[in-house]
């Protein structure tokens, strides 16, 4: 299920969570409201954690994670990779980073198997990445943006890039993913999907601006229905792959 | 055989009606753009614009009223400044849409830019109608309340008869001092000249006082005032007395006033009109010079004989005496009275100053002093016996001789507002005499003529009648040459070329070629 959340009247809920399929980090905010908007969709399947990363609640910026790891950057006290540590399953592997571009979730873009990343980003962070989050990682950009976090949203059952990605981009992103891409938006025409969607590969969260178009694109890209594919949105899926192909 | 992928356009679903477009700045398509905003909005679609029906002028906020033709570029500036919002769009086009000119409605197409979202420019094309109320402008206002000048000089000269202001009247078209006159209103003894500012009335005064002596007096009236800015609107009048001596006046002054003026004789004529009055004691030939202030000082110098007083005289006999100043020439002249002439042998030996300009058989024009009713203290007490009996004061020309001829030459005159005088047929009749008298003066006397303008009349020189018309009267005017020479005429080298600006009723009538 796609669900709109919103943090704080800001609909970038990308920046103040990181979902995984085994975990998710939000933000401490000034109410509970965001967290139980999680908390009821993940509640009973992963853990739902209140974090903060170097003092700060924009912790889907500066993290990159999957199921087997979570990269936090330099920034990150001690106190803080404690509680993280106490509070994510023992499978999941903690890192912290030396790395001069330190908003790690805006330079990976990653789901299960592959990371995408920023072409400046060290060799030394993309073995880390390699080990800790057990991918194979591929320096890209995305429609000529090297902030490639930031710009799409990856899930192992599909992703949404930027909407002026090039369709040989696409095609290129795709092989390397080995999952369906398609171009689009979110927050009623934001271009910026990283920051407004956060996806795993049975939920999908996106801001309160992202239009139904946008939610019904978000949810057949990542194959978020609960039983079969509803005729609208085939329908749209089948107008899409026919623009597409 | 290369294979050449052709470049594919990627598509992306708008955001708000799912439809397929290429991706663009707000990721929506355009007609979900246009329904979420109007880029129109804040500016208004209707305004009224203000139109002066009188003088045909739009009105240009705040106060300027100007002239424009419908679907012209200056009306439609001035209706795009109507438009407040306009500042905040980018403007791409305007044009006036037809609408009927009756319909008091202006209909203007506006093609507008503005940015929408971040980077989202959107163009948009719509109409607003602008109502033409009718408001009347302030210029006519005040034509309509009768309200129009702010500043009048009423010029006076307390003579009975109009010869100065034709002179004036001449002096102020040559030196175009009438320029910035709105109306000048002919009334009893004089001219007022209205004006729209006081300075101008100011300059007119000014004028009229470099002239001829002159007087004036200023008053004001109040008309309105506001405490709050604490201005106040005055309509100023400036009352100008002209000095009521006029040219061939004989004038006299007591013995003291005389003394002052360099020990003239109290009885003298005066000669020319100019900044001061010249004067002439035709005894001795002494001039001098009478200004403005003299003359107020006391105000007694009288001219007790006018040009209405002249009577004719024969002359018998010219007898020089030697003395000559300028063009004086001092003379014993015989004359007899023009009633006496075949009667009697009543003569009168006169001293005078024509010595030169008279001769046996012409006819004078003088004041007889012993048949006039003179009424003046001054002239009262003066000494009998220096009275003399007829004074002469011009050469004379027989009636019949002016009637043959047409002038070929003619004056400009002002346009003047005959006012409430209600023209009567003998006020008409006098008018006319002293037009006349005024036109012969300046035949007579080149000097006089030299201040003004004279226009040469060119349908009395083209006429070829009026050529042998000319012949025969010289003809004539040699079979009776024993009654004087001829009437003096303007030469046709001081005539200017009218220039005329065509107008539609007198275009046959201009010319200017002609040399």
């Amino acid at each position: 299920m796609a669900v709109r959340a919103q943090f704080e009247n800001s609909n970038e809920i990308g920046v103040f969570s990181k979902l995984t399929n085994s975990y998710c980090l939000v933000a401490l905010g000034g109410s509970e409201n965001f967290y139980s908007v999680f908390e009821s969709e993940l509640g009973d399947v992963v853990p739902v954690v209140h974090t903060s990363i170097g003092g700060t609640r924009i912790i889907g910026r500066l993290t990159a994670g999957n199921r087997r790891g979570l990269l936090v950057p330099n920034s990150t006290t001690d106190q803080e990779l404690q509680h993280i540590r106490n509070s994510l399953p023992d499978s999941v592997a903690i890192q912290r980073i030396e790395e001069r571009l330190s908003a790690l979730g805006n330079v990976i873009a990653c789901n299960d198997y592959v990371a995408l990343v920023h072409p400046d980003l060290d060799r030394e962070t993309e073995e880390i990445i390699a080990d800790v989050l057990g991918v194979e990682v591929f320096r890209q950009t995305i429609a000529d943006n090297v902030l490639i976090g930031s710009y799409c949203a990856l899930s192992n059952q599909g992703g949404l890039v930027h909407p002026r990605t090039s369709l040989q981009d696409q095609d290129e992103l795709s092989s390397l993913l080995q999952v369906p891409l398609v171009a689009g938006t979110v927050n009623r025409g934001s271009d910026v999907i990283g920051a407004g969607l956060v996806v795993n590969d049975w939920s999908a969260f996106a801001g309160m601006d992202t239009t139904s178009t946008e939610l019904s694109v978000v949810e057949s890209i990542f194959k978020l229905q609960d039983a079969q594919p509803s005729a609208i949105v085939g329908d749209m899926r089948d107008s899409l792959i026919d623009n597409f192909s | 055989m290369e294979f050449v992928p052709e470049p594919k356009q990627q598509l992306i679903l708008c955001c708000e009606c799912g439809s397929a477009i290429p991706p663009n700045p707000a990721n929506m398509c355009v007609n979900c753009v246009r329904s979420l905003v109007d880029v129109t909005e804040g500016i208004p679609k209707q305004a009224t614009i203000h139109w002066c029906k009188n003088c045909e002028r739009y009105l240009q906020p705040p106060a300027t009223w100007m002239v424009c033709d419908l679907e012209s570029r200056e009306l439609l500036a001035l209706c795009l400044k109507k438009l407040k919002g306009l500042a905040k769009v980018r403007l791409i086009d305007a044009g006036f849409l037809w609408t009927e000119p009756h319909s008091r409605r202006i209909k203007v197409k506006l093609t507008i830019q503005k940015e929408v979202f971040a980077a989202t420019i959107l163009q948009q094309t719509f109409e607003v109608e602008y109502v033409v109320a009718s408001m009347m402008c302030p210029d006519c206002t005040r034509v309509m309340a009768q309200n129009t000048w702010k500043a009048k000089v009423q010029v006076r000269q307390k003579v009975d008869h109009q010869r100065t202001f034709f002179y004036l009247e001449q002096l102020i078209l040559k030196h175009s001092a009438h320029n910035e006159t709105i109306n000048i209103v002919e009334v009893k003894g004089g001219l007022d000249f209205h004006f729209a500012q006081r300075a101008h009335a100011i300059k007119m005064v000014d004028f009229l006082g470099s002239m001829v002596p002159t007087r004036s007096k200023t008053s004001e009236q109040l008309i309105s005032s506001d405490i709050h800015s604490s201005t106040s609107n005055y309509k100023f009048t400036y009352a100008v007395e002209i000095i009521p001596i006029c040219r061939d006046d004989l004038v006299v002054m007591p013995k003291k006033t005389a003394n002052a003026l360099g020990h003239i004789s109290p009885l003298v004529l005066s000669t020319r009109i100019g900044n001061t009055i010249h004067i002439i004691d035709f005894k001795t030939l002494q001039l001098s010079e009478i200004s403005g202030t003299t003359y107020w000082r006391n105000e007694d110098i009288t001219p007790i004989c006018t040009m209405r007083d002249l009577k004719k005289f024969y002359v018998v006999d010219v007898e020089l005496l030697g003395p000559r100043v300028g063009k004086y020439a001092l003379a014993d002249i015989t004359v007899q009275r023009l009633g006496d002439v075949g009667k009697n042998d009543d003569v009168i030996i006169v001293r005078s100053h024509l010595g030169n300009v008279l001769n046996f058989g012409d006819l004078a024009l003088g004041y007889d002093l012993l048949t006039a009713n003179i009424n003046c203290d001054t002239f009262e007490r003066l000494n009998p016996d220096d009275i003399p009996s007829v004074v002469l004061v011009k050469k004379g020309y027989a009636e019949r001789r002016r009637k043959r001829k047409q002038r070929n030459w003619r004056l400009k005159a002002l346009n003047k507002d005959e006012g409430d005088m209600v023209p009567k047929k003998q006020e008409l009749q006098k008018k006319s005499a002293d037009f006349e008298a005024f036109l012969r003066d300046l035949e007579e006397d080149p000097e006089l003529r030299q201040g003004i303008n004279l226009y040469k009349d060119t349908s009395i020189i083209e006429r070829p009648s009026g050529h042998a018309a000319g012949a025969t009267d010289a003809m004539l005017g040699d079979e009776d040459d024993e009654d004087g020479d001829d009437a003096p005429e303007v030469p046709l080298e001081e005539l200017l070329n009218d220039l005329k600006l065509a107008s539609s009723d007198e275009a046959d009538d201009e010319d200017m070629a002609v040399d």
